[in-house]
């Protein structure tokens, strides 16, 4: 059975490593592209009829070699080689390219492609444009509605960022272990901003863009998979896995953001749940604790905790505590901050978030939390103000519908002040957050 | 006769379907399983996890070398497995051909069993019965 969905399935799959491959070869990002996208339209034309290929990574660089050579060759009007019908049933030529594809040239080809895409001299958003486009393969028109811009200038967001890799000349030689370690650690920031992006969408009107947080652990998966004695890395593949796997539970049936004490746990993914701990559990082994890590044990606190009331906050704070001390930052404190209201009342929250004002007057969940604090403290008056510019500063209206909802209860008497100051808190950076 | 029926693919492959597929999958392939357990011929199933989340010991020596990641690096993966009761070797063949159908792409290794404990029984001679 070769349905269409396989067949793409299989394409995406190969696609980092027949690219990798022909990045090698050419040693030009344009060139591999379309190199691949040729081979791809082949596949697409050839394997219904002739069955897949035994490797599809072989046949789609074998393939996509040929497309480029052809296309040199023809433009010296040479004769042109053999084409992919006729390549395809030379099993023989398939296997020895196959061998060739050894493990160390695959890890190598993967990690070039990898650092290309996340060069430390790319802003953020050309870094996560540019792996969407080459690694992932996601069409410019897609990473454009991502991003909420319109194509074209997408389009010259990549060109921007590809000449610039053109010209920062990525060494096409394997980096030396401290160079390779340093650019491990911008892929893997790469990796958390395209899942981040997909978590708490940073504007527009989607709150969440699931595809995008798939697409982050997928790569999250192929990294480990070259370096699968990372402990950092298997902390980053569960704090993904563990936090998208609350993912169909964190909006409500109109749009609206539902908060992690509020949330249907049935409806958390079970599966991706028993990864992200396993992966966890590996990562501990090697008693190695890093920032992804961290947020990942408390990510799995949150995920163990059959309801709301079992949740370890006691834990979660030290580990907040220990993540603050690793990698000090206003947002874990603000974080750790929730731990300590659940444990002991919003007054020592307040005071503990208070010396955060002037750093994170422009942050949305400090406002949200700060706001949810004073009213819990009933000091209305102060919270509608906080809640007042956590709208100003909402990425998507999903945020700030959830805040003004706040609002309301805040204005109503009774029962409803309560439950907003149980329900809103301030949360963040997404990947490490204690409450959606 | 028990045959254990491996499943390899590319765990690229499978890890690139996208949740409405794999569930897809799943559902055409719960359909045989129901129906092999009906007919008292269908034993243990299991799916694997990633090989990104396998751990691997080495026990050749002493003390034994825990290792990251799975025995061996191979281009398809050991994905899960299913314990069937078949007759003949054609038998189980032609449960693997079905299975497949629902779940292109891959091999299936098909394996004589040749010792079988459930849990908490006594080993019986894997003939006696999935």
């Amino acid at each position: 059975m070769m349905d269409v969905d396989w067949i793409g399935a299989t394409l995406t799959a190969a696609r980092p490593q027949a690219l990798a491959a022909l990045l090698r070869a050419f040693r030009d990002l344009d060139m591999a592209e379309e190199a691949l996208q040729e081979a791809c339209l082949r596949a697409l034309r050839t394997w219904p009829q002739n069955g897949p290929p035994r490797d599809a990574a072989a046949w789609l660089i074998m393939v996509g070699r040929n497309v480029a050579i052809d296309t040199v060759r023809r433009r010296r009007r040479e004769a042109p080689l053999p084409d992919e019908e006729v390549l395809s049933e030379r099993d023989d030529a398939e296997s020895a390219l196959a061998e060739e594809l050894d493990e160390s040239h695959y890890r190598d080809d993967i990690l070039r492609l990898l650092f290309v895409c996340c060069h430390p001299d790319l802003p953020d958003a050309q870094q996560i444009a540019l792996a969407l486009r080459i690694v992932s393969g996601l069409s410019v028109k897609e990473i454009a509605r991502a991003f909420l811009v319109g194509e074209s200038a997408m389009e010259q967001r990549l060109t921007r960022a590809k000449r610039k890799v053109a010209s920062a000349d990525v060494p096409f030689e394997a980096p030396s272990p401290p160079e390779r370690a340093a650019r491990v650690a911008t892929v893997m920031a790469a990796i958390y901003l395209v899942f981040n992006e997909g978590y708490a969408a940073s504007g527009g009107d989607a709150h969440l863009r699931l595809p995008l947080c798939e697409e982050a652990i997928r790569l999250a998966r192929l990294l480990l998979r070259l370096f699968p004695t990372e402990p950092e890395i298997m902390g980053l593949s569960a704090l993904l896995l563990l936090q998208h796997s609350r993912a169909a539970a964190r909006l409500d049936a109109d749009g609206d953001i539902v908060l992690l004490d509020d949330q249907d746990r049935g409806r958390w993914d079970g599966r991706l749940i028993a990864e992200g701990l396993a992966l966890l559990d590996k990562a501990m082994r090697h008693r190695q604790p890093g920032p992804y890590q961290l947020q990942a044990a408390i990510a799995a606190l949150h995920a163990r905790a059959k309801k709301p009331e079992d949740t370890d906050w006691a834990q979660i704070e030290l580990l907040y505590g220990a993540l603050e001390r690793l990698s000090p930052s206003p947002v874990v404190t603000l974080n750790r901050a929730v731990a300590v209201w659940k444990q002991r009342g919003p007054a020592a929250a307040l005071a503990l978030i208070a010396p955060l004002r002037e750093t994170l007057s422009g942050y949305f969940y400090f406002h949200g939390l700060e706001g949810a604090l004073l009213d819990k403290l009933g000091r209305t008056g102060e919270a509608k103000v906080a809640l007042d510019r956590a709208i100003a500063l909402a990425h998507s209206p999903a945020e700030a519908a959830h805040i003004r909802r706040q609002i309301d209860r805040l204005t109503a008497p009774g029962p409803g002040a309560e439950v907003a100051a149980r329900t809103a808190a301030a949360d963040a950076p997404a990947a490490s957050d204690t409450t959606r | 006769m028990l045959y254990a029926i491996l499943c390899y693919h590319q765990e690229d492959v499978v890890c690139s379907w996208s949740k409405e597929e794999d569930d897809a999958v799943m559902q055409k392939l719960a359909v045989i399983q129901e129906r092999l357990a009906r007919e008292g011929r269908l034993g243990p199933v299991a799916r694997l996890m990633p090989t990104t989340a396998a751990t691997t010991l080495r026990k050749d020596r002493e003390p034994p070398l825990v290792i990251d990641g799975p025995f061996a690096e191979t281009k398809e993966q050991l994905l899960g497995f299913y314990i069937v009761d078949c007759g003949s070797l054609d038998e189980a063949l032609a449960i693997a051909k079905e299975l497949g159908q629902a779940n292109p792409g891959g091999s299936y290794e098909l394996r004589p069993v040749a010792l079988f404990n459930p849990a908490g029984a006594p080993a019986t001679p894997a003939s006696a019965g999935a």
